[in-house]
């Protein structure tokens, strides 16, 4: 009987945590216009804790939230609701934390589109959600093409980036550059498998080889990176050109081993897949003076994302990385189609966005395909600029060239069937 | 084969951070029967600290080295005297449940203050260079940290062995009523234990600051791999930590460098499945005998 007696309080306790975890949702309140319910709920599911919760976190709220502010004061009275609400979760980049929060959201909380969804494997889970229950999600954050190829769905939109605009840039403009061997490695999962493939495909169409892949463990619980690079001085033959595919914290482990190995030194170059503003200002740009990069969109580009970023700087005392912009823009979008069709019935709303052309902040020669639902827009090559370069706080990167649409994306893949 | 060498090598040095935290962490059990599960959120607190230092006082490395773990040290002691000491006498599971949420606390606190993205810090200058001797080539500064981890596990051992109070901090391990029968006030001690472990964990955060990208959930997930290496060598084993720290640290590295990314993902893990299998008290421990 003690035993019992002195376990009930822990099971309680485990169960208070438990169902801390999960968001009340009201209920679905009537309404008399041609919403559903009589308002617009947008979500943003994403990484507010761990290793991504920088580049994209709560701030990405804060984007989606100025989307609405933009949305009410350009329409006003005439717009198709004025009860436009914005919910968030943290799914902690698992993938069955973010299956329950995405059902969570559509099915209690009344969400009519999800948003942002950093990590591929759990971005996958929330499409699968979100084919089931017919809702709209826009993923801004992961990158796996499976989201626009074998598992796309007809509710699902690849806003922002993918893993082979990554590596149509980088791995073809730095081979060009030459780097002929390269050496990736990778965080084992879908994103780190999708650029492997991607950086590989696109190695070798400019000419050069990819001479090995390695795998570290992803979620990577000694956060050391340093059998991997060490391996690089072994191999034969030898690398020029370390290949990183770890993003968010992952990648500033990585990032900080290269140099304390010395492997510049050891003529092996520096090329970073995926990189967001937030990993060059958490490394300092010293770190990483020089390397090119493909960026989706940079804060310090022109006047309109300057104005922005000023924006986004007054309520956050940060700058945008291009998922907040995304987020800004996608959900804006998603807005726009709404007042558009008159209804969020998604499938309507759907109709109204497949091949749009778009040009807003983030998007530049915007296109939403119809045939895969791949957001394609143009893109930038990205050096980062030594600390003696830089003129002002986060002012990193210096734009080496914007590659067109057409060139920055693959085409459909021909895997996808809405 | 000189490529060998360096794997290895640097397995060692991590090994080093596997078996200090481990230790910390076996006296800590060995004394209090507690399961410190704060252990890791320790480990990025020493690491902050020699940030902090840096930043905030301009100390360097050299100073945070000393000073962090003497600090850690007392916060410790603080919080076994104000929460922990109150739960030993209880199911172990409850000091579980509050080390677990001690861990959530200090690390949200500091995701609070400073993001979690990393925090620059640099390699000391004596230290930036390279040992080489032929092909093989290593950084200076990760070969210090080895020398010290080795020194550090001896310097413990000495204290525990050799020490009036090691003596009793051993029978008190062993036979804790029988050792306050002999006239030895053993919740004396518990408090400096605790807090040994703990400044113990604050060292190798300090050693880590350097090496690894200083962000709060540092400490989170190698914990459960410190877990799993006082498992393998038996809980409250201090032989057995320090042994299977360097153990583990050369089988991960070989199973990265040599092996499908998966292998060294579970290998630790397998490991201490067999061996609970196979000897549940852990390679080092002895089994429980009635006292």
């Amino acid at each position: 009987m003690r035993t019992i007696r002195i376990r009930k309080p822990l099971a309680l306790a485990a169960a208070a945590l438990v169902l801390a975890g999960c968001g009340g949702g009201g209920p679905r309140g009537g309404g008399g216009s041609k919403l559903t319910d009589g308002k617009i709920v947008l979500g943003v599911l994403n990484d507010q804790s761990g290793g991504y919760a920088d580049l994209g976190g709560k701030n990405a709220v804060v984007a989606v939230q100025l989307a609405i502010d933009d949305f009410k004061a350009k329409y006003g009275a005439k717009a198709v609701t004025k009860d436009i609400t914005v919910v968030t979760a943290d799914h902690q980049n698992k993938p069955d934390v973010a299956k329950t929060d995405a059902q969570q959201m559509y099915d209690r909380q009344g969400v009519d589109a999800i948003f942002d969804v950093p990590t591929s494997s759990a971005a996958l889970a929330v499409a699968d959600v979100a084919k089931q229950d017919k809702r709209l999600y826009f993923n801004i954050s992961a990158a796996s093409d499976d989201l626009n190829g074998k598992s796309c769905n007809k509710f699902t939109f690849h806003y922002a980036y993918d893993t082979n605009m990554l590596a149509n840039g980088t791995g073809a403009a730095d081979t060009e550059g030459g780097a002929r061997n390269w050496y990736l490695v990778y965080p084992n999962y879908a994103f780190g498998q999708d650029m492997t493939r991607g950086f590989t495909q696109a190695v070798s169409k400019a000419g050069g080889h990819v001479v090995a892949t390695a795998g570290s463990p992803f979620p990577n619980p000694t956060e050391d990176y340093s059998s991997l690079l060490l391996k690089a001085a072994s191999l034969n033959p030898k690398p020029d050109t370390l290949g990183v595919m770890q993003a968010g914290a992952d990648l500033q482990n990585v990032v900080k081993q290269y140099n304390q190995f010395k492997l510049k030194d050891r003529g092996i170059k520096l090329a970073v897949g995926l990189m967001f503003i937030t990993d060059i200002h958490s490394l300092g740009p010293d770190a990483l003076a020089g390397t090119t990069f493909t960026d989706a969109w940079y804060w310090n580009f022109d006047q309109t994302n300057r104005s922005f970023a000023n924006r986004f700087y007054a309520k956050t005392q940060t700058r945008p990385t291009f998922a907040h912009a995304a987020n800004y823009s996608a959900a804006l979008n998603y807005l726009e189609a709404v007042q558009a069709a008159g209804t969020d019935d998604a499938a309507t709303v759907v109709g109204n966005l497949e091949g749009k052309k778009i040009n807003d902040v983030f998007l530049r020669n915007g296109t939403v395909r119809a045939a895969d639902h791949l957001v394609t827009h143009d893109a930038y090559l990205a050096q980062v600029k030594p600390s003696s370069q830089v003129a002002e706080p986060w002012d990193y990167e210096k734009i080496i060239k914007t590659i067109p649409a057409d060139q920055a994306f693959n085409p459909p893949s021909g895997d996808c069937h809405l | 084969m000189a490529n060998f060498l360096e794997q290895t090598v640097n397995g060692l040095v991590n090994g080093g951070f596997y078996a200090m935290l481990a230790l910390g962490l076996a006296v800590i059990f060995g004394m209090l029967k507690v399961v410190n599960f704060a252990h890791g959120a320790f480990y990025m607190l020493g690491a902050f600290g020699a940030y902090l230092c840096l930043r905030e006082l301009g100390l360097s490395f050299w100073w945070a080295l000393p000073l962090v773990p003497v600090v850690l040290g007392v916060l410790g002691m603080g919080l076994e005297r104000a929460v922990i000491h109150r739960l030993t006498r209880l199911d172990p599971l409850y000091n579980f449940l509050l080390t677990f949420g001690l861990t959530l606390i200090l690390q949200d606190l500091v995701k609070w203050r400073y993001g979690v993205s990393a925090n620059p810090y640099e390699v000391p200058a004596a230290l930036r260079g390279t040992l080489r001797a032929g092909s093989f080539e290593f950084p200076a500064y990760r070969v210090f940290v080895f020398g010290f981890a080795v020194l550090a596990c001896a310097a413990v051992w000495w204290l525990l062995t050799r020490t009036r109070i090691g003596m009793v901090v051993r029978a008190a391990t062993e036979r804790p009523e029988l050792t306050g029968a002999l006239g030895i006030d053993v919740a004396r001690w518990t408090t400096p234990v605790f807090g040994f472990g703990v400044a113990l964990a604050g060292l190798a955060g300090v050693l880590a600051a350097p090496m690894q990208a200083v962000n709060p959930l540092m400490g989170a997930d190698l914990i459960i791999v410190v877990f799993a290496v006082v498992v393998i060598g038996g809980l409250g084993s201090i032989l057995g930590s320090v042994a299977t720290g360097f153990g583990v640290g050369i089988a991960v590295a070989w199973a990265q460098a040599y092996a499908p990314p998966v292998v060294a993902q579970v290998l630790v893990f397998v490991v201490m499945a067999a061996v609970l299998l196979w000897r549940p008290a852990g390679l080092f421990g002895r089994e429980e005998t009635p006292a």
